[in-house]
Order: C-alpha cells, then structure tokens, then sequence
C-alpha cells in the first residue's frame, strides 16, 4: 500500500535551494553564511527523512510513501513523471546519505576553514546531495539514471576542486570518462528493458511497474543484468572500471568520504538491489555479479597491503569492501549487500574524516612512512581509528561484523564455497592492511617532519569522527542473528521489498563455523600486522626485498593502469586530437563558421563592383527597370 | 486636327531625347535640362491625351507638372551650386564619392 507525503519534495528542495544559494551568493554572502546554509539544508533533508521513516514505521509492512511532483515526459504511450518512492529499501538509503552526509558537511566546515573556495566547494556539495537524493528516491529507473549521472559530475567536479594543479585536472577527468564508459552500458540496459517491455505494450520504466511486468523480462533478462552491472561496476568502481577511484584522492579529503567511501560508489549496489526483481530471474548474471565482486575485493585488498598513501590505501579498501557488497547481492541476499553498505558508510566514511584530520594536522602529509607515533598528540582521532578499523576487520560486536558475516554466510548458503573462501581470505588481508595503517600512522617512533605542528583536530571536525565512531560501533547492532535478542531486524524491516528473496539473519559463530573461520583469518591479519609493524619493523622491507618481483606488481597496482592506457588510453587520444580536434572542430566545424563569412566577403566583393558612385549609370538601370515593367505590362495587354 | 500618333510620337522623342541626354551628358547642367525635356515631353501627352479624350484632367496634370518642374529646378540648381564648391567640378563623372 502506498500513502502520498508531499514532504518528500522537502528532501530534495532543501539542498537544490543550498546548492542555488552557495553557487550565487556565496563568495557575496561570506564564509559564516556558506558554513551554515551548506551543512545546514543537508540537516534539514536528514530531518524530513526521520520524519518520513518514523510514518513508514507507523504503517504495516510492505508500505511506502510516495509523491509526484510533476509528469515529466509524455511520449505517445511513454509515460514518466518526476516521482519520488519511499519504501523501506529507499529509506535506508535516504537515511544513510542525508545523515552521514551532514555529518560530513559539518566535517568541511573545519577542514576546508582555510580554503578560499569555500563557497563553490559547498555549491558542489550540496548538488552532490541533491543528485544521490534524486537517486535513490526515484520511483523510476529514467530518473535514478537523472541522479547517476549527477553525482558522476559531482564527483569530477570535486575530484578536481584544486583544478590548478594539472594532474588533479586530469584525475578528475579520468574518473568522469570512465564513468561515462559505464554509463554506456547503463542506458543500454534502460533501452534493453524498454524493448522487452515495449514489445507487449507495455511502456514504463517505473519501478513497481517493472516488478509488476516482471515476467515479460525473463527472456532479456540476463543481457540487461549484465549491460547494467557493466554501469554499476563504473560507478561502483570494481573491475574493470575501477582505476579512477584511486585517483580520485587527490581531492579534497571529505569529498573521498562522502562520494568515494559512504554514498556514491553505493550508487551500483543500490541499483542491483532495486533491480532485484530481473536479477533473480537470470541466476547468470548473478554469478556473474557475485564472481566481479569477489575477485575485486580480494584483488584491491592485495593491493592495499603495500601503498604508503594513507587515502589510497582507504581508497583500496573501498573498492575491497564494494566487492563484498556485490558479493552479497549476486548471491541473493540483497538486504545483506545493503546492510554493508549501510556500516561501511559509517566506518569508511569515519576512516577517510581520520585521515583527514590527520592530513590537515601535518599540513597535507599523506604518505604514511613520514608519520608514526601519532596517538599521544591525536587522541581523539586515533581511539575514533581504533573503532572504524576494527569495525571493517569485522571484530565481533563492530558494525562490520555483523554485516559481512551475514555476507559471507549468505554466500556459503547459496553454494558459492569458493568465492565464501576467497572472501574469507580477503577478510584476513583486510584486517592486516587496515591495522598496518593504523600502526604505521599512530604507533612506533616518529617519522615525522620536525616542522610540522602536530595538533588535534577542532571540535567541529572531531565531533563528526566521534559521532561516526558511535555509529560504527552499534551501527551494525540493528542486525543481530538469530535468536538473539531482536534478531534480524534489518533484514525484517526490508522483506517487504524483496519479498520472495528475503535475506534470512546470520546463524552467528556461536552456532556455526563459517563465522569462526573469518574470525580466524581477521586475527592472522592482525598478529601479521602486529609483527610487521610493531614487533619487527625491518621485516616488511626484508620480504619486500626478497620477493622483489611480487612487490613490485603489487605497488604498481598489477600495471592495470598502463595496461588501459596502452590499449585503449593511447588510441583514444590520438583520435581525440587528430581526428576529433583537428579533423572535426578545426577542420569542418570552424571551416563551416568561417567557410561562411569568407563566402560572405567573397560575395561582397564581386557585388561590390555595381557601386560606381556614377549616377548616370545608376539612371540607366533604373530606364532598363522601368522599360522592363512597361514592356510587361504591354505583353500583357498585348496577348490578352 | 492633327492626328494623335503624331502629338504622342513626337512625345515620346522627346522623351528619348532626355533620356538619352541624362544618361550620356557629362556637365550636370545639361543632364538638369535633359530632365526637363523629359518633363515637358510628358507634359505634351497629357494634353494631348486630355483633347483626345474630350477631358481638362490632362490640362491640370500639365499644371502640377509645371509647378514641381520649377521647384525641382530650384532645389537641384541649389545643390549643383553647393557641390561646386565643394569639389570645384560640374563633371558627373567626376563626383562618385559612393563609389566602392
């Protein structure tokens, strides 16, 4: 059953409004004004969500809000409007990005205190709220494609926010293109369905329409599945469009929280899981989306283990962890993939707002060989740390067990032992580089710059990391498993959504030996950490050293970067300048514009010559004229 | 009663004449009185069409023509007047400052 709310528009309204007051009046109104009104609309949108989730709450199960703020497109038999959905799946969702996000605007306020470009950072913000709002709102798969794309440009605009340097320039270029490049497949997917569904009449890209017809998509199913996993993986950079999210570090630090860590690398997971109902019908693409996940989180992990960029690690574990969410969807537990997108915008988000601090204590220091000994001097940031790397090491009782072992669970279940160890050993991994990180940066002698002036952060950046270090704590407490106390809520709450593909709690390690078998793996990598780090600090280099060749693929990231750049990079941009540049917009396109006005000087010039300034021969045109109509008219007269 | 032909023929020489003065003559004094032979000549078909056609109405014409042919004399007398001294030439072929 559905109910019309109207405030949902609120939802979005409050940061377009913000987002139209930073891009015109910002720099006029002052940093006070822009402080305020940035993070402030994000709050109020947060605000109305509570108020929205707190109505789903009173209604029975299966319900959702809704409100159509206008018809959109009207083509024939084609109808969309712009349409908003709250059901349970969007209201996580919704929740997640205002409330974090908030969190995060509150964040820049303090990080970005000394940047002169404070209001066009919060106009790009608050668009970027805007746009993931749209997304996950949306009640039609044409308007969620409207927020995709808007928070890919978001997303370039804030990865090369400091656009002076060149490389950030290109950096941010990258990650759109890439986008792009997935995007492609994306809207191939939307016309996919839409000639399945057209071709029995039925014209709608609605979502509970789609479900509706579900049984009309079964024969393109698959091929759909795959073309919009193929947008997913771009958005939700795994392989093999994930090469731009490392890059994207080098804007600013609460950008990589907020878009590449807690909201729009979730983009891809969002989409499988409202999709749901054509996935469960091709088991294909699922594996399909199942196997990327998998091999993608234990790759990134591989990677992370031996960056020295503090964000690039993080930015590794990102894509890790993304691989997990798309784990645990491609083997049908939807809600298990939300609910880790749920912690991981908690902890991940927490994990980059840490770094940043740290960042902006050493006065923009990022490569961690050059910290160490931090604690004593941070110690607000650090026992924050403490709490988000143990919540994505998945230590029993953090957010992040509780939602990757009902991941791993749920993948065992389905069958898939391989990818269940495969994600298994990936926890190990996850839990070594993660306390690698935190032992590098916060314990052992000091390798920092005796310049620097180590400080805690201020208030306004500490109290988010508090905030979030709460929720990374009990964020997962929502999901308890079986039997225990109330259970599987979570899950409870979006069964309506998934209906027959509901996602059952975790049986916990108390009762089985899957959970024991991850937590087996988190503790090797934590000793293996410890001894790295802590203990012997000379046996990294050794090993490094000795298996040379092995640490060198890894550092460089498998060489996947030259790899693209050599097949696709090179011919792509030779085309892009010869025959696009030069051939197309030099040649034809400027050759036509000026083509036309020399023509125009050429015609002038030859016309020109009639202008004798001679009036006697002006008369005599002016006789041959007048002879001419005279002699017209005689004809006339004549035949007639 | 002389015949028509003849008045309109004579007529339209006459106008031929103007305009063949207009367009050839070089002194703009003369191309002036060409344009009044071209006057004239029409003045003389309109009385004659007027007696050919038993009505004053050409003879009035002939009195409007008068009139504006007087006019324009004077205007175009005044003008020549001031281009002289300003170029010191009469000669039309030599005024063409519109010339590209």
């Amino acid at each position: 059953m559905t109910a019309q709310f109207p405030a949902l528009a609120l939802i979005l309204l409050f940061p377009a409004l913000g987002f139209l007051f930073n891009v015109f009046y910002g720099n006029r109104a002052g940093r006070d004004a822009v402080n305020l009104v940035g993070p402030g609309v994000i709050f109020l949108a947060f605000a109305i969500a509570l108020w929205g989730f707190a109505r789903l709450l009173a209604m029975p199960a299966g319900a959702a809000l809704e409100v159509t703020l206008w018809p959109w497109i009207i083509a024939g038999q084609f109808h969309t409007a712009i349409a908003l959905r709250f059901d349970a799946l969007s209201a996580v969702m919704t929740l997640i990005v205002s409330g974090v996000g908030a969190i995060i605007h509150l964040y820049s306020v303090g990080y970005m205190a000394h940047d002169k470009d404070y209001a066009r950072y919060f106009a790009y913000m608050n668009l970027f709220a805007l746009s993931m709002l749209i997304l996950v709102l949306a009640d039609n798969l044409l308007l969620m494609f409207v927020g995709w794309e808007g928070v890919g440009l978001c997303s370039y605009l804030l990865i090369a926010f400091w656009y002076d340097n060149a490389q950030f320039a290109y950096n941010g270029r990258k990650a759109f293109v890439v986008n792009r490049v997935g995007d492609a497949g994306f809207i191939l997917g939307i016309l996919t369905i839409l000639s399945a569904l057209a071709a029995q009449g039925v014209w709608t890209l609605n979502f509970a329409e789609l479900e509706a017809h579900r049984a009309m998509l079964a024969p393109v199913a698959t091929m759909a599945g795959l073309l919009l996993l193929f947008g997913a993986t771009g958005k939700s950079a795994q392989i093999p469009l994930y090469v731009w999210l490392p890059d994207a570090m080098v804007g600013p630090t609460p950008v990589s929280a907020l878009i590449h860590a807690a909201t729009m690398v979730t983009a891809g997971v969002y989409m499988i899981a409202r999709m749901h109902f054509l996935y469960t019908l091709t088991p294909d693409a699922m594996y399909v989306v199942a196997v990327i996940g998998t091999v993608t989180a234990f790759f990134a992990a591989t990677v992370a283990m031996v960056q020295t960029d503090i964000k690039r690690v993080l930015a590794y574990s990102t894509i890790s962890q993304l691989g997990y969410m798309f784990m645990g969807v491609g083997a049908g537990a939807f809600a298990a993939g939300i609910f880790h997108v749920m912690t991981h915008a908690f902890f991940k988000g927490l994990l980059f707002l840490c770094a940043g601090s740290i960042i902006h204590s050493l006065d923009g220091e990022q490569d961690m060989t050059r910290m160490g000994g931090l604690w004593r001097r941070m110690p607000i940031t650090y026992a924050t740390m403490l709490a988000g790397t143990l919540a994505i090491s998945a230590v029993p009782g953090f957010s992040g067990y509780f939602s990757k072992d009902l991941i791993l669970e749920r993948t065992l279940a389905a069958g898939y032992a391989g990818l269940w160890l495969i994600g298994v050993v990936t926890a190990g991994l996850t839990a070594f580089y993660m306390f690698r990180l935190l032992f590098l940066t916060f314990h052992g002698s000091s390798r920092v710059a005796p310049d620097k002036h180590v400080h805690e952060s201020p208030p306004v950046m500490t109290v988010p990391l508090i905030i979030l270090g709460a929720l990374s704590v009990i964020g997962g407490w929502v999901q308890l498993p079986n039997g225990w106390l109330w259970g599987g809520a979570f899950t409870r709450f979006l069964k309506p959504v998934f209906g027959p593909f509901h996602t059952e709690a975790a049986q916990g390690i108390a009762t089985s030996a899957i959970g024991l078998a991850a937590l087996m793996a988190t503790l090797v990598g934590f000793l293996l950490a410890y001894l790295f780090y802590i203990r012997q600090p000379e046996l990294p280099d050794r090993i490094a050293s000795g298996a040379s060749a092995l640490y060198q693929l890894l550092v460089r990231k498998y060489y996947v970067d030259e790899l693209y750049n050599l097949v696709f990079g090179r011919f792509l941009f030779w085309s892009s300048e010869n025959v696009l540049s030069r051939g197309v917009d030099n040649g034809l396109i400027d050759g036509i514009v000026d083509g036309t006005g020399l023509g125009v000087e050429e015609a002038g010039e030859v016309t020109r010559r009639s202008e004798t300034g001679n009036v006697q021969v002006y008369a005599f045109v002016y006789l041959l004229g007048a002879v001419g109509i005279v002699a017209y008219y005689v004809y006339l007269v004549m035949v007639r | 009663m002389v015949p028509m032909s003849y008045l309109v023929g004579l007529s339209a020489v006459l106008f031929t004449i103007g305009v063949a003065g207009v367009l050839l003559r070089r002194n703009t004094i003369v191309i002036f009185m060409s344009i009044e032979i071209m006057l004239n000549a029409v003045n003389l078909a309109f009385v004659a069409l007027g007696r050919r056609l038993g009505s004053m109405d050409g003879q009035v014409i002939v009195f409007f023509v008068m009139t504006v042919a007087a006019a324009e004399a004077a205007v175009g007398l005044a003008i020549i007047i001031s281009v002289f001294r300003n170029r010191a030439t009469v000669n039309a072929d030599e005024l063409n400052l519109m010339r590209w």
